[in-house]
């Protein structure tokens, strides 16, 4: 399957198949097998990694883990890495019929390889010790892990949605002007901001016509095959080389109803799907940028603060003097509480500004490789397409010269 | 800001060209305006095509280079071309040159593109490559009724131009125009149905009263139009209908339709209800005559005959009796069957290859959608770019976006032709009805044949009756008679002795002068004369008693002869209608023989035309599909080339 190992940024011949020189992390997921019954079913992955990193045990770790897990993972390097633009996950199935059909569960497989091999890719995340348990640990301990985390989470709304639905009206409050609150106004920052609001809508658009056209692949496979059921009977009502020529053009739309349907399929995994994983992505760059606001605020507000210690202290300088010693500690630690702030909003901002060319290129090279397995599916079914129905032709003429 | 410019343009012709949506893409300035524009384009490519409305398509994009066989050639990859079909001039060139020919000529009437397609087929499907009749209808126009109308511009009707062109000898000429209403064409149907019995018609249009109520009405005259022009044109492919002096008249002469009105139902049942009680007593006057036996009873005429037809399909459901003549025609039989059940699976075929339409209409469309949403996204890729990354990838957007909507063009015109292919199973359909009513003519005719049998048969059955009635009368009578005969004689004898005995007595009263001396004699004389006076005497009251019953057995066996001679009337009257009947029944015989061989020439016509017509829509149908296909699949194999290195990159 789709094993994007280390993949390079700038497409450059970073290669991974020379395990002994440079350092390579690869992972694949593979096996879903349902597990558990009723509401409490669930579907495992066998998470397979191999790497040369020192860091882990060996060569070769199989572990399986469950999707939580991966949440888990998701939100551990959410709040580590601020700044960095997580890889989306799937999202959970929101209709509860196709939880368990194999092609949801296939979509999710390749959805959570992508997801770990984006990780294993990155710079720095490459490098988490949350990954790295997630990709070592036994069950138990992952589960406890797990169980530990939501514990400790609890009041952040677990559900992703929430987040971004959250982030999106804060956001989206500021870009209104709703509030007035403590926002960076940096024309380059607004830039970005319009920006990702904008080509999520318009991927939404895309992908929504993408999903479409999965359908209507499907419906025109579902077609041809009615179609050719009827044609073959209508040609049973003909005599023998008018009704051989009809079956044959039946049993050809079967074929390529088959076709369609395989196409349909191959449209859903290569092209939709990444389609989909690029709205996702843009869903992580707001939760980034919430956090950026977030920081910022606390920087701003911690500013102000220290702002009025420092009035404060200077009144108590020429007033009180015993309460200064008290009050100038205070104010130090407010400081450097104040400069920490500032120097995690400067490194998300740096971050960002890194992340975001990652992030064009990375879609470049993702959003290429979709275009191009649609073009080489559409394609090669136009093509099978038209061989199918021209091998009829000679058989029509023949039928026609008869007559 | 060229792109600006052409907004309008580009919103009805929808990208017709590369430069187009290049422009569109690259120049148009960001503003609330635009989005709306893609709105609209987007729209009416979901509102403007409907699977089945008949298609603009081909029209619009005559001036698109991409369709244009050269470039199309230019375009292709060699690699295609290999696999392309073997002979030289590729399928798609095949297919697509038609509409250059449409283009052509499609002076006034650009909407019947489609039809006169179809109508070529079916005038060459009709094998008469030597004649051809093209007819359009046109330029529809409302008309104020002139006749009494009582409210003032009530009565309004629509005419059509119907203009003919034809190289066919009977019609003498090659281009004509009329003025018809519909009112003409339902005359002219009637006029077929009934001087083509056994053919397979095809049927008129619907009179739509509640339609002609209910829709708009610009919307209903065109959808009669075209309704009114397929029709003709299906009239006009008929090898026996093409050449019928209705049909001719129909399109030639020009003001009003000549075509006698067969009169309305209503009319046409009082008619049968002022002829019925006449009927019903049964005069000689309602004897069917034989010219009227070869039509149908089913126009409300003739109530009788109606009646009595009615009463003679009962009597054969009922199954009690057994029609003098049944369908004997095994072959006709066994082909009928054959009918019903193509007929089912064409209408099956003719819905899936609906429903095929749709599908394929359908993907056409969201290949559209989503063309035009990667060029949204690339257009807004291409103004917020910061990354050359996102240059690049907005170039990729661009060509996927372009091939998507080409792939969508061709998806379109590709349907619209499979449209034009498959409508052939829809006219089959439609034509399976003309075949129900020339199958229903036979069974009416044959019903008609049985009828008048039965009734003959009744008829004769009453003669003889009355025959023998009669000669049982007679017999009575001559006896009757030959007492008067005799009585005759007895008077004629009577007479005789009675005019003997004159004699006599007139002798003996000579004798009397003679011998008047003789005295001796006087007495035994005297005697003599008074007894010869006696008999003369009794011989006379006995010729008056006589006489008088001789007159009164005249009266009688008068009065017999009387009754006789009209029962003797009656009989031969019987007879006359026996007769006429049996004229009739020969007649419909005829008629039912000759719509017998109308049906088998059709059916033959029918299947020999079906498998031509149906062989050239699966060829039409399998080349169009290749056609677009290798069309499609080069815009996309394009592009996968052009995408290919992202794959090398990535693996």
């Amino acid at each position: 399957m789709a094993t994007i190992t280390t993949r390079s940024l700038s497409g450059s011949s970073q290669s991974p198949r020379s395990p002994s020189a440079q350092p390579f992390l690869g992972i694949t997921v593979t096996d879903p097998v349902k597990l558990g019954n009723g509401v409490q079913a669930y579907i495992s992955y066998r998470v397979i990694t191999k790497t040369n990193f020192p860091e882990y045990q060996g060569p070769e770790k199989i572990v399986i883990r469950r999707y939580s897990d991966f949440v888990w993972l998701r939100d551990r390097l959410f709040e580590k890495y601020k700044g960095i633009f997580i890889p989306p996950l799937p999202e959970k199935s929101a209709v509860e019929k196709f939880r368990f059909s194999s092609e949801f569960i296939e979509m999710r497989r390749q959805a959570l390889d992508i997801f770990l091999n984006r990780i294993a890719s990155h710079p720095e995340l490459r490098q988490s010790e949350d990954l790295r348990t997630f990709l070592q640990v036994d069950e138990e301990t992952m589960e406890r892990a797990r169980s530990q985390e939501t514990g400790i989470f609890k009041k952040k709304p677990a559900d992703l949605m929430q987040i971004f639905k959250d982030v999106q009206s804060k956001v989206s409050d500021v870009v209104l002007g709703k509030e007035k609150p403590l926002e960076e106004s940096s024309p380059e920052y607004e830039k970005l901001k319009h920006y990702t609001f904008e080509l999520e809508d318009h991927l939404a658009e895309a992908q929504k016509h993408a999903f479409r056209l999965v359908k209507r692949h499907r419906e025109l496979g579902q077609s041809l095959a009615d179609f050719g059921k009827a044609i073959k009977l209508l040609g049973a009502c003909e005599g023998n080389s008018l009704g051989k020529a009809f079956s044959e053009l039946g049993s050809k739309s079967e074929t390529l109803s088959i076709k369609l349907q395989k196409e349909a399929h191959h449209l859903l995994m290569k092209f939709e799907e990444p389609l989909k994983d690029y709205v996702r992505a843009v869903q992580s760059i707001k939760a980034t940028m919430a956090e950026r606001a977030n920081a910022f605020k606390h920087q701003c507000e911690l500013a102000e603060t220290i702002k009025l210690k420092e009035i404060n202290l200077d009144k108590l300088m020429l007033t009180r003097s015993d309460k200064v010693g008290e009050a100038e500690i205070e104010y130090r630690e407010l400081k450097a509480e104040g400069e920490e702030a500032t120097r995690r909003f400067e490194t998300i901002v740096r971050l960002m500004s890194e992340e975001i060319v990652r992030f064009q290129e990375q879609k470049t090279l993702d959003i290429g490789i979709a275009f191009h397995e649609l073009a080489k599916g559409q394609a090669q079914m136009a093509n099978e397409i038209a061989d199918a129905w021209r091998s009829l032709i000679p058989k029509l003429e023949a039928c026609s010269a008869r007559t | 800001m060229m792109g600006f410019e052409n907004q309008g343009f580009e919103e009805a012709h929808l990208f017709s060209s590369r430069q187009e949506i290049q422009s569109l893409v690259l120049d148009e300035p960001l503003d609330g305006k635009s989005f709306s524009d893609y709105r609209s384009a987007m729209s009416s490519i979901s509102e403007a095509h409907h699977p089945l409305s008949p298609p603009i398509v081909g029209i619009e994009v005559d001036d698109d280079p991409l369709l244009s066989p050269s470039s199309y050639m230019d375009r292709r990859n060699p690699n295609v071309s290999e696999n392309s079909y073997l002979e030289p001039p590729s399928y798609a060139d095949v297919v697509f040159s038609p509409f250059g020919n449409e283009n052509g000529e499609a002076n006034g009437f650009e909407n019947s593109t489609h039809d006169s397609v179809k109508s070529e087929i079916i005038s060459r499907s009709a094998s008469s490559s030597s004649g051809y009749i093209k007819i359009a209808v046109s330029n529809p126009v409302k008309e104020q009724e002139i006749s009494n109308s009582l409210v003032p511009g009530g009565n309004t009707y629509v005419t059509y131009l119907i203009t003919t062109r034809t190289n066919i000898p009977e019609f003498g000429g090659s281009e004509y125009s009329v003025r018809r209403r519909f009112k003409d064409v339902v005359t002219l149907a009637d006029r077929l149905s009934e001087s083509y019995r056994g053919f397979f018609i095809p049927p008129r249009p619907d009179k739509n009263v509640v339609e002609s109520q209910v829709m708009h009405k610009q919307e209903f005259v065109e959808q009669r139009r075209v309704a009114l022009e397929k029709y003709l044109t299906r009239l006009a492919a008929h090898p026996v209908i093409k050449k019928s002096e209705e049909l001719k008249v129909f399109l030639q002469v020009q003001g009003k339709l000549p075509l006698p009105t067969t009169t309305d139902v209503a009319s046409r049942m009082l008619d049968g209800a002022v002829k019925l009680p006449k009927q019903l007593f049964g005069e000689p006057a309602t004897v069917v005559a034989p010219h009227e036996v070869v039509q149908p009873a089913k126009g409300g005429r003739d109530l009788l005959r109606i009646f009595k037809e009615l009463k003679q399909s009962v009597a054969n459901d009922w199954g009690g009796s057994k029609p003098p003549v049944v369908e004997e025609d095994k072959e006709f039989l066994e082909k009928k069957e054959k009918l019903q059940v193509f007929e089912q699976q064409l209408s099956n075929a003719s819905q899936q290859a609906e429903s095929l339409v749709k599908a394929q209409q359908d993907i056409g469309e969201t290949m559209g959608q989503l063309g035009l949403a990667f060029i949204k996204l690339t257009k807004f890729e291409t103004e917020e770019a910061m990354y050359n990354s996102q240059r690049i990838r907005a170039a990729d957007m661009k060509r996927v976006a372009t091939a998507a909507v080409k792939a969508s063009r061709f998806y379109r015109e590709s349907n619209a032709q499979t449209v034009k292919y498959l409508d052939t199973l829809h006219e089959y359909l439609g034509l399976m009805l003309a075949v129900h009513s020339a199958f229903s003519d036979r069974s009416s005719a044959l019903l008609t044949v049985q009828t008048l049998l039965s009734e003959l048969s009744s008829l004769q059955s009453r003669a003889e009756k009355l025959e023998v009635a009669s000669s049982k009368i007679f017999g009575g009578d001559r006896s009757r008679i030959r007492k008067i005969e005799e009585l005759k004689e007895t008077i004629r004898v009577t007479e005789d002795a009675k005019s003997c005995a004159v004699r006599e007595y007139e002798r003996i009263k000579d004798t009397l002068h003679e011998y008047l001396g003789l005295m001796l004699a006087v007495h035994s004389a005297f005697s003599d004369r008074s007894s010869a006076l006696l008999t003369v005497q009794t011989l006379l009251s006995e010729l008056s008693s006589l006489q008088s019953r001789a007159e009164k057995l005249e009266v009688a066996s008068s009065k017999i002869f009387g009754g006789d001679r009209s029962r003797i009337r009656k009989i031969e009257e019987l007879k006359e209608t026996i007769r006429v009947t049996e004229d009739a029944k020969s007649c419909a015989v005829r008629e039912y023989e000759r719509i017998k061989e109308n049906n088998r020439n059709e059916l033959e016509r029918l299947e020999r035309e079906r498998r031509h017509d149906f062989l050239s829509m699966l060829k039409g149908f399998v080349i169009n599909q290749v056609g677009y296909a290798e069309k499609i699949a080069n815009e996309w194999a394009n592009v996968a080339e052009e995408t290919s290195g992202y794959t090398k990159e990535s693996s």
